[in-house]
């Protein structure tokens, strides 16, 4: 396939992987992916074993699923239990495990959710069934929230008063902070995700670079981008020099996206989030602006305070910190499976745990 | 296999994927149930032996939504898949069954294309629709129509995993993913078109091209689950591993696009008329030429092999020289394509 195929050139990948291995001469070098779709293309392209072992690569926070915490999945899965709601969700949500049930669950026990692959269709489901009421489980970054947005402008334009969002929308920057900050993370580099940087562009990252001295390089997704991101970091270390570089110049411009940045302003406003496994991080979510309260799922059906549980001894926060592998937990290929995953971080086929688990 | 944990005390569709949680479900409750010899060899079909004749016997049920799909509707699929099973099991197909249940309010006319269109397959295949049953449910009790069919035919050569042996060379009869991408996007869920048409086609004259060739072990359809999950079965059923390569398994451009856009794996689709081969390595080339002379094979090609190493898992040699596993799913791709 045209622009798929040439960046997964065999030749072309053999040959960066052996001027990586030249770079690196003796020295150990600790990379770091934030996005889960960098993950599964470097475990589904098989790219770990063309590397050289003193490269380790780690999984960061960017698997929009795994970083939603239990208490958002209780409160879909009561939503749920309400008559005359629809729950519409991306797929991966069906089997994250909530404090006792999954969305998967419910709907083999009869409730009503509809797998969307699109907001949109959420919207086409709210307007074909204007005496139900549709809630849409509002998951992902930056590359997802706009088209969120957009339903929800669609929604009240066209007058459908019968769609609400359950917002756990998430912003990368303010997550990739945390992670600097940590001093016990040990990341030589960032492998910053592509799709999340054609919306908001480059300048978001530049405090990796000025104020951490951490070399960053934005990329794209196939393997060939992926080896080359690697390359340009190792440069970095080798000139020791730490600078923000974009791989990934074929859909990445340096000022994003604004029209997308201006409808996601329009609908949302910056707050607060909790992200499984590394806790509250201040203004790392967007909820509903003033102007669209009344679409807010939250606001509409109050729900009770419940008291959430994550699954004890599960380590999704250190792995998706990378401190640790999915290896060390004591819950991986035992009790915590595809099959009957723990954390969300299995279930997700982004997950680090599940993509260790499938590609070993 | 994972034992079906506490959460999953209700059948799910997952269950249904023909993917691990499928096969944990056989092994916990009808394994449980009813085990006996025949069953217990997992197959697609069993093998009995009546008044000294070998007869392969198997069935299956089908409830594919939409019932019409570019390349085919249920009832076509009903008798080629019924009748690909027994051909795979080494048999000549010969007599076939069909049950059919119907929603209430099934338009008339749909019902006699499935029936045309049942005929017509059994006809091309060569098979007798023998005998039948039609039950009608109140609406609602089913989606427009299920059907399911049973076949028996002749065994012409023993086949099994068991003969199976390291340096066995595996063949796909041509490429990948067709049948799902193509009942997927008759659906109209999605914004966008292709030109796929699905792969349904009868294998039982491709299959007996190449049953008269001695190095021919074994053949399965990867049908639901796809040719990965058909290579797991294999490698669980011989306790050796395989090696495959990607750059040689067939993905058209039509199916690899909408993977792309759907971030769906190809060799996890179903395929309806697409048949994997392990044969002996030094007769791979009669079998080769044997496939390609058939219509049906004609893009046949040989992807992998048995290998001992491999800690008895299936492994890909990835399109960039890299390796990874290639597991069984774990639960649904996509719900009710066959």
């Amino acid at each position: 396939m045209k622009y798929i195929d040439e960046f997964r050139d065999r030749d072309l990948c053999l040959g960066l992987a052996k001027k990586i291995e030249s770079i690196l001469g003796d020295s150990e070098v600790t990379i770091m992916e934030v996005c889960g779709t960098h993950t599964m293309t470097i475990f589904r392209s098989g790219i770990r074993t063309l590397l050289p072992e003193p490269i380790r690569l780690l999984s960061g926070p960017g698997c929009p699923v795994c970083v939603t915490p239990a208490a958002y999945l209780d409160q879909a899965i009561a939503l749920s239990e309400i008559e005359d709601v629809i729950i519409a969700t991306f797929g991966d949500m069906m089997r994250v495990p909530g404090s006792g049930s999954s969305l998967e669950t419910q709907r083999a026990a009869g409730k009503k959710i509809a797998v969307v692959y699109s907001p949109l269709d959420a919207l086409n489901i709210a307007r074909n069934n204007p005496y139900k009421k549709v809630v849409f489980l509002a998951v992902g970054f930056e590359t997802t929230s706009p088209s969120v947005a957009v339903t929800a402008i669609e929604a009240k334009k066209s007058g459908i008063s019968n769609l609400y969002l359950l917002s756990a929308h998430k912003r990368i920057p303010p997550a990739l902070r945390l992670l600097a900050e940590d001093r016990d993370l040990n990341v030589d580099g960032f492998i910053l995700p592509g799709h999340v940087s054609t919306i908001i562009g480059v300048n978001p990252y530049l405090f990796l670079a000025e104020e951490y001295g951490i070399p960053s390089v934005i990329c794209g997704f196939e393997p060939l981008d992926i080896l080359q991101g690697i390359c340009m970091i190792l440069c970095q270390l080798k000139g020791k020099r730490a600078a923000l570089e974009v791989q990934y110049k074929r859909a990445v411009k340096n000022d994003g996206n604004p029209g997308a940045m201006a409808l996601l302003n329009k609908v949302f406003i910056e707050t607060d989030s909790e992200w499984r496994g590394l806790g509250t991080i201040a203004n790392s979510g967007y909820a509903m602006g003033e102007e669209y309260k009344e679409l807010d799922a939250g606001e509409v059906f109050p729900l009770e305070e419940m008291p959430s549980a994550e699954n004890e001894g599960c380590i999704c926060g250190e792995i998706l910190k990378g401190r640790k592998i999915p290896n060390q937990c004591p819950h991986f290929g035992e009790s915590c499976t595809p099959y009957s995953p723990l954390g969300p971080c299995m279930v997700s086929s982004e997950g680090t745990c599940a993509a260790y688990y499938k590609y070993g | 296999m994972p034992p079906i944990t506490n959460m999953d005390k209700k059948i799910l569709l997952a269950h249904g994927s023909g993917g691990s949680l499928s096969h944990s479900l056989i092994d916990e409750v009808f394994l449980k149930n009813f085990n006996n010899p025949f069953l217990s060899e997992k197959d697609d079909g069993a093998i009995v032996e009546i008044g000294g004749t070998r007869l392969a016997f198997t069935t299956d049920s089908y409830v594919v939504k939409p019932i019409f799909f570019p390349g085919g509707d249920i009832g076509k699929l009903s008798v080629f898949g019924t009748v690909n099973d027994l051909a795979v099991m080494g048999a000549e197909p010969l007599y076939i069954s069909c049950g059919l249940i119907i929603e209430e309010g099934l338009d008339r006319r749909v019902l006699e294309e499935i029936a045309l269109s049942m005929a017509q397959a059994a006809q091309i295949a060569g098979v007798l629709l023998v005998t039948g049953d039609t039950k009608v449910v109140e609406k609602g009790g089913a989606d427009r129509i299920y059907i399911s069919t049973s076949g028996v035919g002749i065994v012409k050569k023993d086949l099994s995993v068991k003969g199976i042996e390291a340096g066995d060379r595996i063949i796909i009869s041509g490429s990948v993913g067709e049948h799902e991408v193509s009942v997927l996007l008759a659906r109209e869920e999605f914004p966008f078109r292709s030109q796929v048409t699905s792969d349904l086609a009868p294998l039982n004259r491709l299959a007996s091209d190449i049953l008269v060739v001695d190095g021919v072990k074994f053949m399965r359809d990867p049908t639901r689950g796809g040719l990965a999950t058909t290579l797991n079965e294999i490698a669980e059923g011989i306790g050796l591993g395989i090696m495959v390569y990607e750059d040689k398994i067939g993905v058209s451009d039509g199916v690899a696009a909408v993977c792309e856009l759907l971030g769906l794996d190809p060799l996890y689709l179903a395929n309806e008329g697409k048949m994997v081969v392990v044969a002996k390595q030094d007769c791979t080339g009669e079998v080769l030429k044997r496939m390609r002379k058939n219509p049906l094979g004609r893009e046949s090609e040989i992807i992998g092999e048995v290998a001992a190493e491999l800690n008895g898992r299936v492994c890909l040699r990835t399109r960039i020289g890299g390796t990874r596993i290639l597991d069984m799913l774990a639960g649904e791709q996509l719900p009710r394509i066959c």
